[in-house]
């Protein structure tokens, strides 16, 4: 059994950890750029997140046990979905316990939770966010599924690794069905990490929060774990959307000699995947809730009409 | 340029064919529709010309600068001044149910697949994958001039589907002879101004281009 492996594994999760909040703090620092303000720096979320840990719990009389649950699931859930994803090197031991319908299960455990826990206190916000994210994800979900199968048939099976690695020593670049299902991708991740059109990641006007209403009852530590694993949620999902559609420049092999290399053109990735995502924000205005399902309902045609030409066209 | 990487380019443009298809027909505003037929008309005269390249067919090479000429310049332009002129550019159609009809187009993309299927079997030339989208971009501007009521936008359908079937000619037999497109481009211009004739007589007897107005067209008793 070889080592490196492994070694690049952890590495692979301390990264996620690591630069998550940076990935969030590079996309607010352009963000304020482009509107004109003068932004917080990139490590303001590093900031925030030691912040909030060296606070205080408040919890509800009534929350129960899921409430108090809820924050740790969700951190490990996306903490899990990075050791599936290869980020640096293909070559990854948990990359063969699960595949990517499993990976989307993981976002949707987390999200369960999450929707739980809005209920659990009671409280009026909680629950309109929840129902508002329940009726998000059942419209996201089969599109994501939809976008995944076409590149899984494309590439011949659902295993990450070896998505990426038929992408990336694959002889035709100009797939049409690669092409919709990266535009499918794109509008479901705007949906599913809670971004401009769908919603507003800076709000907390009552009117059209989603995310933000569900964890609106959460505090200290809980909060900060919470925060952190959707910085980590953003960061997971351009570096999934990277993996599966610009794989060059990653670790072909599991040789821990290629791991720096790999690590600064993913960087360099991302920070073009953050330049693109501010474009998208700074351009568009929020959705009404009504039209969500013309949006995703576009993301699901993208995906399907991917997978119909890859029938008809290659 | 070898015919492999040619026959990517078809099948990569013949996909934005559809894509823009299925952007008319959900597309609201005016402007917009109009935008997107003409980004239609410019992939429709890349294929051709990327067809007649790969087919040695230089007669290919006429009609695609006819498309061009046609589709994305003139009849756009005709387009934005009747839109202008008749003051509708503003107007934003109400489109029913769009999920719905995105499942129908996905449908009958899904239909022309089928029926194209025998046809790809038995035909020999480069092009045969992209019939099914030419069949299935016909049908589309079809359920447009459905499922639409502005009679602007029926007629951006109508040549929307034109355009699927002048896609259609080139992939199932590398275009029709010239005289026949000749023909047909003459034929979709004198129709453009045709059609603008039209407007202003609707638009002045029924001060809306509104289709549903004709409805009241039958005399009171």
């Amino acid at each position: 059994m070889k080592v490196y492996p492994f070694i690049i594994e952890f590495l692979q999760i301390a990264v996620l950890l690591g630069v998550a909040p940076a990935f969030t703090g590079w996309v607010r620092m352009l963000k304020c750029w482009t509107q004109g303000r003068t932004s917080a720096g990139l490590f303001q979320p590093y900031r925030d997140i030691v912040k909030l840990f060296s606070k205080d719990v408040i919890l509800a009389d009534n929350a129960s046990w899921i409430f108090r649950f809820t924050p740790y699931l969700i951190f490990g859930a996306a903490v899990l979905a990075g050791g599936v994803i290869p980020m640096l090197s293909i070559d990854l031991p948990l990359t063969s316990t699960a595949d990517v319908i499993v990976l989307v299960a993981l976002f949707a455990i987390a999200r369960f939770f999450t929707a739980l826990a809005g209920m659990d206190i009671g409280t009026a916000f909680g629950g309109m966010g929840s129902s508002r994210e329940m009726t998000i994800a059942s419209l996201a979900e089969p599109a994501m599924l939809m976008a995944i199968f076409t590149v899984s048939l494309a590439s011949k099976s659902t295993s990450l690794s070896q998505m990426v690695h038929v992408i990336y020593s694959g002889q035709s670049v100009l797939r049409p069905s690669l092409v919709f299902a990266l535009l499918a991708f794109i509008l479901i991740a705007l949906a599913e990490t809670g971004r401009i059109p769908v919603d507003n990641p800076a709000t907390h006007l009552e009117l059209t929060m989603i995310h933000e209403a569900m964890i609106l009852e959460y505090s200290g530590r809980h909060l900060a774990l919470i925060e952190w694993a959707g910085m980590m949620k953003l960061f997971l999902f351009a570096a999934l959307g990277i993996a599966t559609f610009f794989p060059w420049g990653i670790a072909a092999s599991g040789d821990i000699g290629f791991i720096p290399a790999a690590f600064l053109v993913m960087t360099l990735k991302l920070g073009v995947a953050g330049a693109g995502l501010v474009l998208i924000e700074t351009g568009l205005a929020k959705m009404r809730i009504f039209r969500l399902a013309e949006f995703l309902g576009s993301a699901f045609l993208l995906a399907t009409l991917g997978m119909l030409s890859y029938f008809i066209l290659e | 340029m070898n015919i492999h990487i040619a026959a990517q380019i078809n099948s990569f443009l013949a996909a934005f064919v559809l894509l823009t298809a299925f952007g008319m027909l959900v597309q609201r505003r005016m402007y917009g529709l109009v935008h997107l037929f003409t980004w239609q008309g410019l992939f429709l005269s890349l294929n051709t010309a990327v067809v007649g390249y790969v087919a040695q067919r230089h007669h290919l090479y006429i009609s695609s600068v006819l498309t061009l000429a046609l589709k994305v310049i003139l009849l756009p332009y005709i387009l934005h001044v009747l839109i202008q002129r008749l003051k509708v550019h503003k107007e934003i159609e109400t489109v029913v149910n769009v999920p719905m009809t995105m499942l129908i187009g996905i449908a009958l993309v899904i239909f022309s697949y089928h029926l194209m299927s025998p046809v790809r079997e038995l035909s020999t030339l480069v092009t045969r994958s992209t019939l099914a989208v030419a069949l299935a971009t016909v049908m589309i501007g079809l359920l447009m001039m459905i499922t639409r009521k502005h009679a602007v936008t029926q007629i951006i359908g109508f040549l929307a589907m034109e355009n699927g079937l002048f896609f259609a000619a080139t992939s199932a037999t590398y275009g029709m002879p010239l005289v026949v497109e000749l023909g047909v481009a003459l034929d979709i211009l004198i129709a453009a101004f045709i059609f603008g004739i039209f407007f202003f007589h609707i638009h002045t007897t029924f001060d809306s281009l509104d289709v549903e107005q004709m409805a009241r067209l039958k005399e009171e008793d």
